[in-house]
């Protein structure tokens, strides 16, 4: 289908980029957790143009029983896309990209529950991108963590995700969707914040190893910002509670060994 | 936490014994939609979109436009289609893949509502017929469930109405040497009939009652379910019963009036909401 | 040793509570001599025991707890509940019926729907629970078996211990001022038998308020008040449409 649309000269002009960021900035994040009433927990995030709703179910039981293990959760992830999320109307059925999408985003997770607590279950998470516009599949990570936080999931830590990216020679944080096509490189990342362990790592483009590492370092800085957003968003659905508890009432509460 | 979606047997009869008092479990006369909301403009790359609540019940619905080749059938004829995806977010009982009957149901009625009532002019625009037999405009309204709380029929109906409305497609020339049709950036409205846009009522039949605008725990014990699909000029252009059960005839035309009151404070709605966008 | 949070601090997964020679109880876990927040929560440190108090998250089983289950498939010897947890609950024949009862069955002759069906709720004891297999109920103790009549609301699991108070000052509050029947499950279900829907609703109501706000001050005083406010509004209805 032929298209207007024109290739930009420069994605990065003297340190400012086509949407008026600079080098380092992220695009304007907003979260919100619980944000469905069926699921177990549930979460909508706002990243730049993305705009992407996660919902979790479990841990329940898992049917067929022979998918089960006897010793822990199995996780389930389906990242998939609306037909209207992307500018030329996408088919509804799932994409080869979208089958890989889900496998990463599962592994990317994963290693932040502990499975161990649920044997013989499955813990779905369901990804539903509105809108795309450049690093879904990270801003999907992010909606996720909080999504699985809001089930009452047990977590080691939240997992906070960004992409890092080379645009006119440049290496900068959170490409949208024109920086992601005409660039040179994209890099998504995701790491479980406070261990510093990196669960999902992907690149596409061409990068020097000098590059990489400038690459790595600032997506790094970039999942600090979003670990942060991620809490408040957390924190925020309760704040309102006052919290002075009856003492008598914690001892009644069973105080059990994890 | 389960995927169960068995309902108790006190759950059951408590529904059943409120009704015998007038009374629904969620406090509402049995002549009364949820609370409800339209935003649209919900989604900036789609043509035209809208994001309905009814009650928890939530639905995002886009549209997208494209320029291709018409049924071989209708070769003067733009082409409208309508898919409904009742994704896994939205219950415990949805299952990933495909859409299945129920989805499949959904789509068709909204589809026959918009198609029937011919609120879409799909034959006489020449920015929705290019050249005949070869380049039409193609109109896709796809409706995904985020939350499924009950009524999925009219929180759908209710959004295609609002994202049709909204709908602005890029303007198409005809290039007459290449025979290709090139969109341009300007925008146009989608041409619609306003008065011809449907809205729907849904009916639950429990026992001898009807309830209108079913939640979800009253969907799990209806008997019976009809959608009436009506526009703005009070013409009924679609009518689906639903569910393994019956209606006795003479609730039918009492039902039918009741949907026409409740359409007309729809239509309103909607008429305020597109136009504040 | 270092405590890094005030109590009844909102935390949530990840955040470090303590540092030293501290237990991690419900909520947290441990790595190295650190103890971490594994859920979002209130948390909470009483001497050497550091825990959170989960807001948000389903029921998970425990010996000895009762709950509220509703039958979702009847098996030859035995039923098959929901009891809004991971794992369903098993229920055999012989953990529902009375021995002396159980004499006179055989599977091939009896059909298990004759005493319980899809749909029934039962308020049962979890007496065998690990991590190999389900949990399995029986209903033998007094006041356990078969509901019928009332309603059933759910809350969040974390809440039942508001709802039940210390001692059981907040529940006998609630059926002594509406004079209903309600029986509290550890998962979050509860069963409510009043004489007519307005008491039913009262009770629903206190309920859900004492879920909202459940980790305040003063909680059981201002239920009480409140229903008596409600009985009166109740009341004055009654009047006005006889």
């Amino acid at each position: 289908m032929p298209n207007n649309k024109k290739k930009p000269k420069h994605l990065i002009k003297d340190g400012i980029r086509l949407d008026g960021r600079t080098a380092k900035e992220l695009r304007p994040t907003h979260m919100e957790v619980e944000v469905l009433h069926r699921a177990d927990g549930s979460a909508l995030i706002e990243m730049g143009r993305n705009k992407i709703v996660v919902a979790v179910y479990g841990p329940r039981e898992l049917h067929p029983k022979h998918f089960a293990r006897p010793d822990r959760a199995v996780i389930r992830c389906i990242y998939r896309m609306a037909t209207f999320s992307v500018d030329e109307r996408k088919s509804p059925a799932p994409a080869r990209r979208e089958i890989e999408i889900s496998k990463v985003i599962r592994e990317a997770l994963e290693p932040a529950i502990f499975v161990e607590y649920f044997p013989r279950t499955t813990i779905d998470i369901y990804i539903e991108v509105l809108q795309a516009d450049g690093g879904s599949r990270c801003a999907s990570i992010n909606a996720a963590s909080l999504a699985l936080a809001n089930a009452g999931i047990p977590m080691r830590d939240l997992v906070s995700a960004v992409a890092a990216g080379k645009i006119d020679g440049q290496i900068v944080l959170d490409l949208n969707d024109i920086e992601d096509k005409e660039g040179e490189g994209d890099m998504p990342m995701a790491i479980i914040p406070r261990a510093k362990k990196i669960t999902l790592l992907q690149l596409d483009g061409t990068f020097t190893p000098t590059e990489f590492e400038e690459a790595i370092n600032i997506a790094i800085d970039g999942t600090e910002q979003i670990y942060q957003l991620q809490r408040e968003a957390l924190v925020k659905k309760y704040a309102d509670i006052r919290h002075e508890v009856e003492p008598e009432l914690i001892e009644e509460e069973e105080v059990e060994e994890d | 936490m389960t995927s169960h979606e068995v309902i108790s047997v006190i759950e059951r009869r408590h529904i059943i014994s409120l009704l015998e008092h007038g009374k629904r479990f969620d406090g509402r006369a049995v002549t009364e939609f949820r609370p409800h909301e339209i935003e649209v403009g919900f989604i900036k790359k789609a043509d035209g979109s809208a994001h309905v609540r009814l009650g928890n019940t939530q639905v995002v619905v886009g549209v997208k436009t494209d320029v291709g080749t018409p049924f071989p059938d209708t070769p003067d004829t733009a082409v409208f289609t309508t898919v409904a995806e009742l994704i896994p977010l939205a219950s415990p009982t949805f299952e990933p893949g495909p859409p299945n009957e129920n989805a499949v149901e959904l789509a068709r009625v909204v589809d026959r509502g918009v198609r029937e009532s011919k609120c879409i002019d799909l034959t006489t625009s020449a920015d929705m017929v290019f050249i005949a037999g070869e380049k039409v405009r193609i109109v896709f309204l796809d409706m995904y469930i985020l939350d499924y709380d009950g009524n999925l029929f009219d929180a759908c109906a209710l959004g295609a109405a609002a994202a049709l409305l909204t709908t602005k497609i890029k303007k198409g020339s005809v290039n007459t040497e290449t025979g290709e049709v090139e969109l341009l950036d300007e925008r146009i409205p989608l041409p619609l009939a306003r008065e011809k846009v449907p809205v729907s009522t849904t009916f639950a039949r429990i026992n001898q009652y009807q309830v209108i605008d079913p939640c979800l725990a009253e969907e799990r014990v209806m008997d019976g379910r009809i959608t009436f699909s009506i526009t703005e000029e009070e013409n009924i252009v679609a009518v689906q019963k639903g569910q393994p059960g019956y209606f006795h005839y003479e609730d039918i035309l009492t039902m039918c009036k009741l949907a026409q009151e409740k359409i007309s404070e729809l239509q309103k709605l909607l008429r305020s909401e597109v136009e504040k966008s | 040793m270092t405590i890094f949070i005030e109590k009844h601090t909102i935390v949530v997964p990840g955040t470090l509570l303590a540092r030293g020679d501290y237990r991690a109880m419900r909520g947290t876990f441990q790595d190295g001599d650190e103890i971490f927040s594994s859920v979002v929560g209130l948390a909470d440190a009483r001497g050497q025991y550091v825990s959170v108090v989960p807001l948000q998250g389903g029921y998970y089983p425990a010996e000895e707890d009762v709950v509220i289950g509703v039958v979702t498939g009847v098996g030859l010897t035995s039923w098959h509940l929901d009891i809004r947890a991971p794992y369903d609950g098993i229920l055999s024949v012989s953990n529902f019926l009375e021995r002396d009862r159980e004499r006179g069955f055989t599977p091939r002759e009896t059909d298990l729907t004759k005493f319980l069906t899809v749909g029934d709720a039962i308020f049962a004891k979890i007496i065998v629970f690990d991590r190999t297999r389900d949990p399995l109920l029986n209903t033998h103790d007094r006041g356990l078996g078969k509901l019928t009549g009332g309603r059933i609301i759910e809350i969040l699991p974390s809440k039942v211990p508001r709802i039940i108070g210390r001692k059981g000052s907040m529940i006998n509050m609630l059926k002594r001022e509406t004079k209903t029947r309600i029986l509290v499950g550890q998962n979050g279900r509860i069963w409510i038998h009043g004489k007519n829907f307005e008491d039913e609703f009262l009770v629903v109501f206190a309920m859900q308020k004492i879920e909202r706000e459940a980790h305040t001050a003063g909680l059981t005083d201002r239920i009480a008040e409140l229903i008596r406010e409600e009985k009166v509004k109740i009341e004055t209805r009654r009047h006005e449409n006889a």
